[in-house]
Order: structure tokens, then sequence, then C-alpha cells
């Protein structure tokens, strides 16, 4: 049980005693937190009074009457918006008004309860703002610690790391229980099937890796002057095997020679990347244009396809770590959905900027400018 | 007696592949979507007794969004929502709570049992 602290500031005792007597045994819980919430109530009779023990105490949640003997609701308000207390503020008042309410909206309170209110109209209310009170907080535990994508980066991808084992271990369940009889050939399948799941979980895990070296900067980096064509030919000829058994046909549009100060490995991981996938969600005989040239500023690699392309939403997400593309046409092709994010953050690493133009079953272009 | 069939999504084909073959050596019809788009259409088309849905395909919550809808249309077809992650969210799911905003009858997490599966099945159709 979760116990949120409650102050209550209004000069009328009938007010608080109701109070008190709807909240004594009211609990709030949600299907997601674990714990319950419950209530303890203070109460305090002005403004002062109020400041004082806010101030000195850890309150979550002020129930502020705006008619109060010294200073008003709203100054108490204001008051705690200065301070930048975490806590959430209801005004209770009898003397509603547009005025008031958009005077205290500005100040920062969460809700109003009209006086007088009944037993549900109060429960609603402490209900709400229980949940506002905790989402913001956890919201805020999150950015702080800058774990909000990191947690969800997280979540994907031990998704993406546990799909791969389920399967293999499903599998593996299968043949241990002799589900297909004695004859070990009524299992190639399944054998074949795990060691493509297994193949492509050393790929996430290396391409893992280049992420996290790229994207915490730890990276090493040896930047020197290199002929560009030189590391795009090789990136082609490592690119050969899985084109020629695609039928897909490989036109290289390169200059005798291009030098340019940078990483040579950083160059590379550009290059398999963009021929991979040119080559990959391509179609049968298909053909892939990879140009390489320099005007003033830049060095231009365009990688063309004649593949799938994509659709606008699909070309949205297509820089975002574990966004691939799922439909009937990609089904059958592995990726682990972080190569071309990986290739983002080199790029811009390099100063440098992507672009990409695509339409459905046509193909796509992805453009490279990285500046000298 | 008719057989029962069961409505079965999952992005993953070789796992939708292993519990189609457990599912129908447990006597029952399957009928098999690929992904949530695939399953929202055979919750349209199709006529089945319980659904057993992968959590996370296209969306991070395709399970959420389908259960949700089939149960809209069929309130008494249960629902099993399977995942590979469940403790990493660090959300709670307990979808057998009356009051959840969860509409499914059972969370499992991926890596079950052909008997645990027997079991949930029969419990839910009240074999």
């Amino acid at each position: 049980m979760e116990k949120l602290k409650i102050l209550v500031v209004d000069d009328e005792r009938g007010i608080l005693t109701g109070i008190r007597r709807v909240l004594r045994n009211f609990t709030v819980s949600f299907p997601f937190h674990d714990e319950d919430f419950e209530y303890e109530l203070i109460d305090s009779e002005t403004g002062e009074d109020a400041i004082e023990i806010i101030d000195s105490q850890d309150i979550d949640i002020v129930l502020l009457d705006n008619k109060l003997p010294g200073i008003e609701g709203v100054e108490v308000l204001e008051y705690i918006k200065k301070k930048e207390y975490d806590l959430a503020v209801i005004m209770i008042t009898s003397h509603a008004s547009i005025d008031l309410a958009v005077k205290a909206t500005n100040r920062g309170a969460y809700n109003f309860v009209p006086k007088p209110f009944n037993q549900a109209e109060l429960k609603s209310a402490i209900q709400n703002v229980t949940k506002h009170l905790f989402l913001k907080r956890m919201t805020k535990e999150l950015t702080s610690e800058g774990k909000e994508i990191r947690f969800k980066f997280l979540s994907v991808l031990s998704h993406e790391l546990k799909s791969p084992i389920n399967a293999v271990e499903g599998y593996l369940r299968m043949m241990e229980d002799k589900q297909l009889g004695n004859d070990i050939n009524a299992y190639t399948k399944m054998i074949n099937r795990s060691i493509t799941r297994i193949e492509s979980m050393r790929n996430l895990i290396m391409d893992m890796l280049d992420f996290t070296r790229v994207e915490s900067g730890k990276k090493s980096r040896t930047i020197q002057e290199i002929d560009i064509v030189e590391i795009a030919k090789i990136a082609v000829d490592s690119i050969l095997p899985i084109a020629i058994q695609k039928n897909v046909s490989i036109r290289t549009h390169f200059p005798d020679e291009l030098i340019k100060k940078c990483d040579a490995g950083e160059l590379e991981i550009i290059f398999n990347n963009l021929l991979s996938n040119a080559v990959k969600y391509n179609k049968e005989e298909g053909q892939v244009d990879f140009v390489l040239k320099k005007d003033r500023k830049n060095v231009i690699i365009e990688v063309k396809d004649t593949g799938i392309g994509m659709s606008e939403e699909e070309k949205s997400n297509l820089f975002k770590e574990f966004m691939r593309a799922k439909n009937v046409k990609t089904r059958a092709i592995s990726g682990t959905g972080l190569g071309l994010s990986i290739l983002k953050k080199i790029v811009e690493l390099n100063n440098g900027n992507v672009t990409v133009e695509t339409e459905v079953d046509k193909g796509s272009t992805f453009k490279i400018e990285i500046p000298f | 007696m008719n057989k029962k069939s069961i409505l079965l999504a999952d992005d993953d084909r070789d796992y939708l592949e292993q519990m189609q073959f457990h599912v129908e050596k447990l006597g029952f019809k399957t009928i098999l979507a690929n992904n949530q788009k695939e399953c929202e259409e055979k919750i349209e088309t199709e006529k089945f007794d319980m659904a057993i849905l992968d959590l996370m395909m296209e969306n991070e919550d395709s399970g959420f969004i389908l259960s949700y809808k089939l149960k809209k249309k069929y309130p008494d077809i249960p629902v099993i929502l399977v995942s590979a992650v469940t403790k990493e969210t660090r959300f709670v799911f307990q979808p057998e709570h009356d009051d959840s905003w969860i509409k499914a009858d059972k969370m499992l997490e991926k890596g079950i049992r052909p008997d645990q599966l027997q079991r949930e099945i029969n419990k839910l159709l009240k074999i």
C-alpha cells in the first residue's frame, strides 16, 4: 500500500470532517501499478498555515479552498508553483468563477471541485489526481535519468533477442519429445529454421554492438585520407554472392578515385548497410545502381534499387530502432531493424545527412551527403 | 462433434507454426494470422471458439488492440495473450482481474510447454 498525503486547506470544519469520512477507507488501484494508494489527511485552516506545512512535509495532493481568512487560495497556489513542489492541487470552492478558474489554472491547479460536492465527485477527483500524479512522477523519473528511450529500447531489444530463443527452444523441445517420430530426417526443417534463427540473432548482436558503440560515442575512430572508391569496391564484392543468388545485378558508377578524410570502418558500415538493403529488398532479377560522386562541398553516395519500396508510413519510421517494415513482402527477409539507425548515426557523426526517395513496388533511392 | 477452432496470431513464423502444431495435436482446428492486420481481417470474417494472440507484432501493443476489438465483437470468446516480453516492461499484466484495462482472459510468457497450453485452453473452453 502506498500512502499519499493530502493537505486540506479550508476554514469550514464541516468540509474537513466530510472529506475525512469519505476518504477514510478509500483506496485507488491501477492495473499498471502493483500497489494500491491510500490517503493520509492533514488539515489547515489558513493559507499561511498551509504554506508552512507544505514547506516542512512531503505533501502529494492539496485540496485548496480559495476563500480563506488570510491570504487567498490562489496565493498558496502561486507559492507552490514558484517553489516547483511536486504535488497536485485541486481547488475546492463555492465561489467558482471563470476569472478564478483561469487564474488557478494558470498557476498550475490540476482540477476543480465545486462546493458542495458529494462523495462520488470527491472520490473521482482524488482518483484522477492520483493517476495524474503517479504518471507524472513516473515520467519524470524515467526522463530525468535519460531512461525513457533507453527503457523502450531495452524492452524492444529483449523482445527481439528472446523471440529467436523461444523459436529455437520450441523446435528443440519438439525434437526432445520426438513429436515427429524417430526418423531424424523428419526434423530437417526444424533444424534448418533453428540455424537461420541463430544466425539472425548473431547479426542482431553484432549490429547492437555497433549501435551502442556509435551511440555512446565510445567507438574509436581513425580519421585519415582514404580512397572511398576502394572501400566501395570491397563492399560490392562482399554483397555479390547474395546478389547472384537473387539474380540482382549491381551497376557501379564510380570515379577513378575519391579521396576524403574519414574513418574507413564507418564507411564500410554505411556501404554494407545500403547495399545489403538494396539487394535484400529488391525483386528477383532486379537492379542496384551504386553511385559515388562529389560536388564542391560534399561526397555524394547514392544507392538506387528496383525493389518493393515503402509506404509513407514505413518511410517515416525508417531510421528508428527496430522499426522494420513488417508486411507480407518483408516477412521472408531477415533483418535486425538496427542497420539504418546505425547508418544514420554514423552519417550524422560525419556531419552529413541521409535522404530517401521511395515508391511502393518501384524501388527506393538512398542518398547520403557528407561534407569534405 | 465438430472440432473447436482456435485463432492463432503471431508475426514470428516459427512460433506460429509451433503453436499450430501443438494446438492441432490437441485436437483443435486452427486459423492462422501472420500479423495484426491479418488477424483483424480474420476476426471479421472467420468463426472460431478462442484466440491466442501475440502481444508485440506491428505495434508494441498489437495483442491488446486485437483483444479489445475481438472482445467488443465477441465478448464470450476467450483470449490468451502471449509475449516474449513481460517483466521488462515494468508493467504488471493481470488480465484475469475484472477491472483490468486489458481485455483478455490470460497472459502467458512465451516458452509455453504443450501441457501448460492444454491446461489453459481446456480451462478457458471449459472442457
